[in-house]
């Protein structure tokens, strides 16, 4: 059954969806990767988003993305204020592996319940013009429900990019997250720094909450089965590298996409966390690790 | 369910006694089941016990309920009796003795009488309990219809971009698409058909979710042209007494609680389990699990479904599936899936309300 029609065409897919992967990652790029916090209940922001996007969409027909871009504030502050909890009951007495672990576990929870008791189990989606739409250049479609997010992750992460190497705060950032007494040695506050990291990480879960409502309905619970991929994703990437996220992305979409569309789609997480145990034996370090 | 306890209560209760539930949330996760009802049965000591939602949340209360020989009503369970042949279970979807043949029988029925006729097919489900029933009694139905299987795969549930599967599908050429899918895959299913461009001839199956207002008011037109299995739908032909006070009901406080704002799937099924519950309740005069199953096993029971009467491994002794085309969605105002003519019964014979827009694509038009 292969043709190059549908190799292009797999191809394409896996890097669309690849960039709505990086979207969903970034956030743990950076509490993970760069500040060492296991917010596994990261996943679960991001539906939150999307179920603010959802309730501004529905009110008001507002494009999710924009939606999703006027949540960002909010989710900053709801970002430094579970950093400031974290670090003040865990970080500060050392004690954030295995307790932090359980203190976002918890989180996870609360959030999944609070978002049933607010809008019920029953699956949500949205109405944007793009849905369901797609373009063909030659005998490449390109489907607008996963374009528009993959572009919109691809600003996202290049945005990211900038403001980590470019900038005062990002470079505090980056400096934070390998030695935080030097930071503190230039006359940084190293908690300030990680503060503004981890809401920034959050901020990121509003707009990838647009991202993912827009290509699939969603309900209270669907934040769990995205935990594993974006894990895998950023240790793939290389702890803490932005550009290793991206590339780690586009790496499993696309080898999602090209298992479902040649041997059958039930391997492909299988494949994409294959790839990953043979990367890490090769690099244990992730792909840009350092 | 609440609906009916209440009325029941308002009546005088069951046996003189009013009527109380006891429940817990499942989570839609099978392992939280057996915790859940030795807790119902062991410290709550509840009197009857029924079944969550589907299939999957079915199957852990089986061994449950056999090793302490209780009255199982089921809600939506796809062949669970079928290797316990147990006595005392009851499925109130219309599946009928053969569930998993029955749910895609029509389908391939409809399939069989196409001119010119129909030889190729593509099966597409997920990894996971009913779906892959459903495929099950595909692979079995086609072999009657004549077709040739040229694309048999499954795919996780937690899968994120339909379009290759769909683009795979397409690359096979198939003049029919069976699908057996969960919500959000059926979605994903019916925006990946439309944006690569996949029309067969005949497109469907047994896709769970597109039955939700939820969906429906989302995707609109784009439902056009699917045959898919149901249950119950606002057509002329199924207007059984009670079901439109009950809907009527139901809707007024759909919104408020935060489910389907119609109502027409499930709904109706779960009140109609109660009453056939109920009434065996009444009809055996006793809470005994022995007299109310065997009365279960033997009545036959008056419901806002229809009449029901249950057969030998639970199910009832004749099928009822209702196969059923999306025509003429315009728009995605909610107000149109209310009434009749959107989603017409195709089969069985008995319950037709309109005759099927062929090709698939003709009816996308």
């Amino acid at each position: 059954m292969f043709s190059f029609d549908l190799l292009g065409n797999a191809v394409v897919a896996g890097i669309l969806l690849g960039g709505f992967y990086a979207a969903v990652s970034l956030g743990i790029s950076v509490t993970f990767g760069l500040l060492d916090v296991a917010n596994i209940a990261h996943p679960v922001f991001i539906v939150a988003g999307a179920y603010a996007v959802y309730a501004v969409n529905t009110a008001f027909a507002l494009d999710p993305i924009l939606a999703g871009l006027l949540f960002t504030p909010l989710f900053y502050g709801l970002g430094v204020v579970i950093y400031r909890i974290y670090y003040v009951s865990f970080e500060r007495a050392g004690e954030q592996s295995l307790r932090g672990l359980v203190f976002f576990f918890g989180l996870l929870f609360i959030a999944e319940v609070s978002l049933s008791l607010a809008y019920g189990v029953d699956y949500r989606m949205v109405e944007a013009p793009y849905i369901g739409r797609s373009v063909s250049i030659g005998p490449i479609g390109i489907s607008l429900r996963l374009g528009v997010p993959c572009v919109v992750g691809l600003l996202l992460t290049l945005a990211l990019y900038l403001f980590l190497s470019k900038t005062f705060y990002g470079k505090a950032i980056m400096g934070v997250s390998q030695d935080s007494l030097a930071l503190r040695l230039m006359g940084a506050n190293p908690i300030q720094i990680k503060t503004i990291a981890f809401g920034l990480g959050m901020a990121t879960a509003s707009l990838a909450g647009a991202l993912l409502i827009i290509i699939v309905p969603i309900e209270p619970s669907m934040g769990r089965e995205y935990i594993g991929r974006v894990f895998a994703i950023t240790v793939l990437g290389g702890m803490g590298s932005i550009g290793g996220t991206l590339a780690a992305a586009l790496i499993l979409g696309v080898a999602e996409s090209l298992t479902s569309t040649f041997s059958g789609p039930s391997w492909a997480l299988a494949v994409s966390f294959g790839i990953l145990l043979l990367a890490l034996a090769v690099r244990p370090s992730g792909l840009f690790g350092r | 369910m609440e609906i009916w306890r209440d009325e029941v209560n308002k009546n005088g209760g069951l046996l003189g006694r009013p009527v109380e539930f006891v429940y817990y949330d499942d989570q839609t996760k099978p392992a939280s089941i057996p915790g859940i009802y030795t807790k119902l049965l062991d410290i709550d000591k509840v009197d009857f016990v029924v079944s969550g939602y589907g299939t999957n949340l079915i199957a852990p209360v089986m061994p449950i309920v056999i090793e302490r020989n209780l009255v199982l009503m089921g809600l939506f369970g796809l062949g669970n009796n079928e290797k316990f042949n147990y006595p005392y279970y009851f499925q109130i979807a219309p599946n009928g003795p053969e569930p998993g043949r029955e749910f895609s029988r029509a389908f391939f029925d409809l399939a069989a009488t196409q001119n010119p006729k129909l030889r190729t097919v593509a099966l597409v489900g997920a990894d996971a309990e009913f779906p892959y029933s459903a495929l099950a009694g595909a692979r079995e139905n086609l072999k009657h219809a004549g077709l040739e299987v040229v694309y048999d795969r499954t795919y996780p549930p937690a899968t994120t971009d339909y379009t290759p599967i769909v683009r795979a599908i397409k690359a096979a050429n198939p003049d029919v698409v069976f699908v057996a899918s969960y919500p959000p895959d059926s979605v994903g299913m019916v925006l990946a058909a439309h944006e690569v461009g996949l029309q067969p001839k005949l497109f469907g199956g047994g896709m769970v979710g597109l039955q939700f207002a939820a969906f429906q008011t989302k995707l609109g037109p784009k439902l056009n042209g699917l045959v898919n299995y149901d249950f119950w739908v606002p057509e002329p032909t199924l207007n059984f007494p009670g079901i439109n006070e009950f809907l009527k009901k139901y809707q007024a406080q759909a919104e408020k609680q935060g489910v389907d704002p119609l109502g027409h799937y499930l709904p109706p099924w779960a009140y109609a389990m109660m009453q056939v519950l109920g009434q065996a309740i009444e009809g055996a005069k006793s809470t005994d699990q022995k007299a109310v199953g065997e009365y279960l096993r033997t009545q036959a029971f008056e419901t806002i479904v229809g009449k029901v009467k249950f057969g030998s491994n639970g199910e009832w002794d004749k099928p009822r599936m209702l196969l059923v085309q999306y025509q003429n969605i315009k728009g995605t105002d909610i107000n149109q899936f209310a009434g009749p003519g959107k989603r017409v019964v195709l089969l069985p014979e008995t319950w037709k309300s309109g005759s099927l827009i062929y090709p698939y694509a003709e009816a996308l038009k």
